[in-house]
């Protein structure tokens, strides 16, 4: 299929390559990625992306954790195994409420903190001797890389890639 | 340039009369209570079943054996101990009544006396570590900082009035200084004053007191004139870093001075209490609603457009910063509460017995919009640069750290005497209209744009990275 025909254009600064992502944008092409050695400033934004939603679960994990606690120190120390909190034998959760609240936001960090980073690893497809993703080795270490589909517009692509700066522009079949 | 209007002028001064005619009413109103009033008071107390409460303001206050009463959970025994008691222990214990009576002005107007004062400290610490930590995006704002701590003359002055007069006896709201506290012979002897009477005396606490209004005051002329001189230098900078070491010096002086204040003239309303952590949780106290301040302000100039170059990313770090501070404030007072309430030592939790019991609501109140509210309404990113969401935070966060200075101030002078009439009303009125007519006057005075910091151009270009500027001519502007 000629779809899985991509160019690879290679950059070698930050700023020449957010002013060739505007120029390709602005010549109506799709960008299937673009490969960094280091996050770029205002790269999603020109990109187009979306901004992410990892920000709405960790609100939620963090409710979850916060769940977690209250159930956990309510079966720990009230139900399973009464406990004299402090001289203050109440045996009662919410009397004994201010003896938690560490215990709540700990759980409530945790939850927040490690269940955000695995949904960041799965939404990245990102796990355990996973292979590399990315096509060229230099893009991890100082050279960056936009990846176009090509749909029998090869010579208008490379036409307007080396007008944007790069420094080497490759046709490669994506297997 | 921002033009002071006189429409704005006038309803600053009219705060600025209403307050004063209010408070002037009061302190009238306060000096003719009688010991009637008192006793007129405790039967009302005493009748809806809570007669609790003076007995434990009286323990709270008084010289008396402080241990015996508060350890005592149930307020019925120390209620019924009290009937039985002698003419003579009724008698003091009106006397003490009157007195809470008599302080509800003072106290009424030292409360919001102490958070304007507090406020404007505070703003000049926050502006102090900008120049301090050369930080680059806030130099667009510095101007309006400086403005607020015009405000901080005149509320040290007064501030100096009353404690002159807390010297000169003229109120009962310091009562480590009544008579004979420190007097073994004394009715009124203390052991627990006299102990720490190396700090608590009169020629000391007056001694210090004007050593922080001086240090702060002495500052805030400095680094003001300093800095319109910045604008025009041109010196290599030179103005800019002399203004970077009394800056520096002037920190040093603040975190030193901030917690000894709160001690002098907080925590020694409660002479028997004391509390590790008390200075850092005013300081939280009066940061957050210094921050609320300066962003309120700078979206004031900004829908005047007196600041040109301040952009929604601006405004969404100063609601990062009330965000951040809410929950730093939640943290010490939690902190604080958390150890007295699990180490139960009746030294020490006569503090939250006597706020728990006689001021409920506030209390607890003050939790939901000090912490809760914040929480749930600054959360979300995008809220932070709506000037809307920001102003109905910061109401509240203002609301709540009055609530919480009133909560600090209010138990320890009137005890269970308190209401929120006119008095509290009245000094509000006066120190909101002062803030509002001096740091117009002083912003209104100068350009709104330090021209001469090195830090202006990075400022300008401040962009928080998920924010849309309105008014911006495509994004050429990414580093």
């Amino acid at each position: 299929m000629e779809a899985s025909k991509v160019i690879h254009a290679f950059y070698t600064d930050d700023e020449v390559l957010l002013d060739a992502v505007k120029a390709v944008k602005a010549d109506h092409h799709h960008i299937e990625e673009v490969f960094c050695p280091f996050p770029v400033h205002g790269l999603d934004k020109v990109l187009g992306l979306a901004p992410t939603k990892l920000a709405i679960t960790a609100f939620f994990y963090g409710i979850t954790g916060l769940a977690f606690a209250i159930w956990m120190t309510n079966y720990i120390m009230i139900e399973d195994w009464p406990m004299d909190i402090g001289g203050k034998p109440s045996f009662s959760w919410i009397e004994n409420m201010p003896a938690f609240v560490p215990i709540m936001f700990e759980l409530t960090v945790f939850f927040a903190a490690h269940l955000m980073v695995i949904t960041f690893y799965m939404r990245s497809r990102l796990w355990p001797f996973k292979d590399a993703e990315n096509p060229d080795p230099r893009t991890t270490d100082d050279h960056f890389l936009m990846e176009i589909p090509v749909h029998n517009n090869e010579e208008a692509l490379v036409a307007l890639l080396s007008k944007t700066g790069a420094v080497e522009i490759n046709i490669v079949d994506k297997h | 340039m921002y033009q002071f209007s006189g429409k704005l002028k006038t309803f600053s001064l009219a705060l600025i009369i209403i307050g004063v005619i209010g408070t002037a009413f009061s302190f009238y109103s306060g000096s003719q209570k009688t010991i009637k009033d008192a006793k007129h008071a405790i039967e009302a107390s005493h009748n809806v079943g809570h007669g609790s409460s003076h007995e434990e303001t009286a323990v709270h206050n008084d010289v008396a054996d402080l241990e015996n009463h508060t350890a005592k959970a149930d307020t019925h025994v120390v209620a019924d101990a009290h009937d039985t008691s002698s003419d003579k222990e009724h008698a003091e214990h009106e006397l003490h009544v009157l007195h809470q009576l008599q302080n509800r002005p003072w106290s009424a107007f030292y409360v919001a006396l102490f958070f304007s004062l507090g406020i404007t400290l505070l703003v000049l610490a926050f502006y102090a570590i900008q120049r301090v930590a050369q930080v680059g995006w806030s130099i667009l704002i510095l101007r309006v900082m400086e403005a607020i701590t015009a405000n901080l003359l005149p509320t040290s002055i007064i501030m100096l009035v009353v404690i002159v007069a807390s010297v000169m006896h003229l109120n009962h709201v310091f009562p480590w200084m009544a008579e004979g506290t420190v007097d073994p012979t004394s009715d009124n002897y203390d052991a627990i004053i006299d102990g720490k009477s190396g700090w608590m005396n009169a020629t000391g606490f007056l001694i210090r007191s004007i050593a922080y209004l001086l240090i702060w005051n002495a500052y805030r002329f400095f680094i003001r004139r300093s800095s319109i001189k910045e604008d025009t230098a041109n010196d290599g900078n030179k103005t800019y870093k002399k203004n970077f070491t009394a800056s520096v010096i002037f920190l040093f002086l603040f975190m030193i001075t901030e917690s000894m204040m709160s001690w002098d003239w907080i925590m020694g309303l409660d002479p028997h209490w004391f509390s590790t952590l008390f200075g850092w949780y005013v300081l939280a106290t009066l940061l957050v609603s210094a921050l609320t301040v300066i962003a309120f302000f700078t979206i004031y100039f900004r829908s005047k457009g007196a600041l040109p170059g301040v952009n929604d990313s601006h405004i969404h770090d100063l609601a990062k910063f009330m965000f951040g501070f809410s929950v730093f404030w939640t943290y010490l007072w939690f902190s604080q509460f958390m150890l007295i309430w699990y180490a139960d030592i009746p030294e020490e939790t006569t503090y939250f017995v006597m706020r728990f019991s006689e001021y409920k609501l506030p209390f607890l109140g003050m939790v939901v919009m000090n912490f809760v509210f914040p929480i749930l309404l600054l959360l979300n990113s995008d809220f932070k640069s709506k000037p809307w969401f920001i102003f109905i935070g910061g109401f509240v966060i203002l609301v709540g750290h009055y609530v919480d200075v009133f909560i600090m101030v209010m138990p320890s002078t009137v005890g269970s005497q308190w209401y929120f009439g006119i008095p509290e009303l009245s000094a509000i009125c006066f120190f909101v209209g002062l803030l509002i007519f001096t740091t117009l006057r002083s912003f209104s005075k100068v350009s709104p744009i330090p021209a001469g910091n090195p830090f202006l151009k990075e400022s300008e270009h401040f962009h928080y990275y998920n924010i849309e500027h309105s008014d911006e001519e495509g994004s050429t502007d990414h580093h």
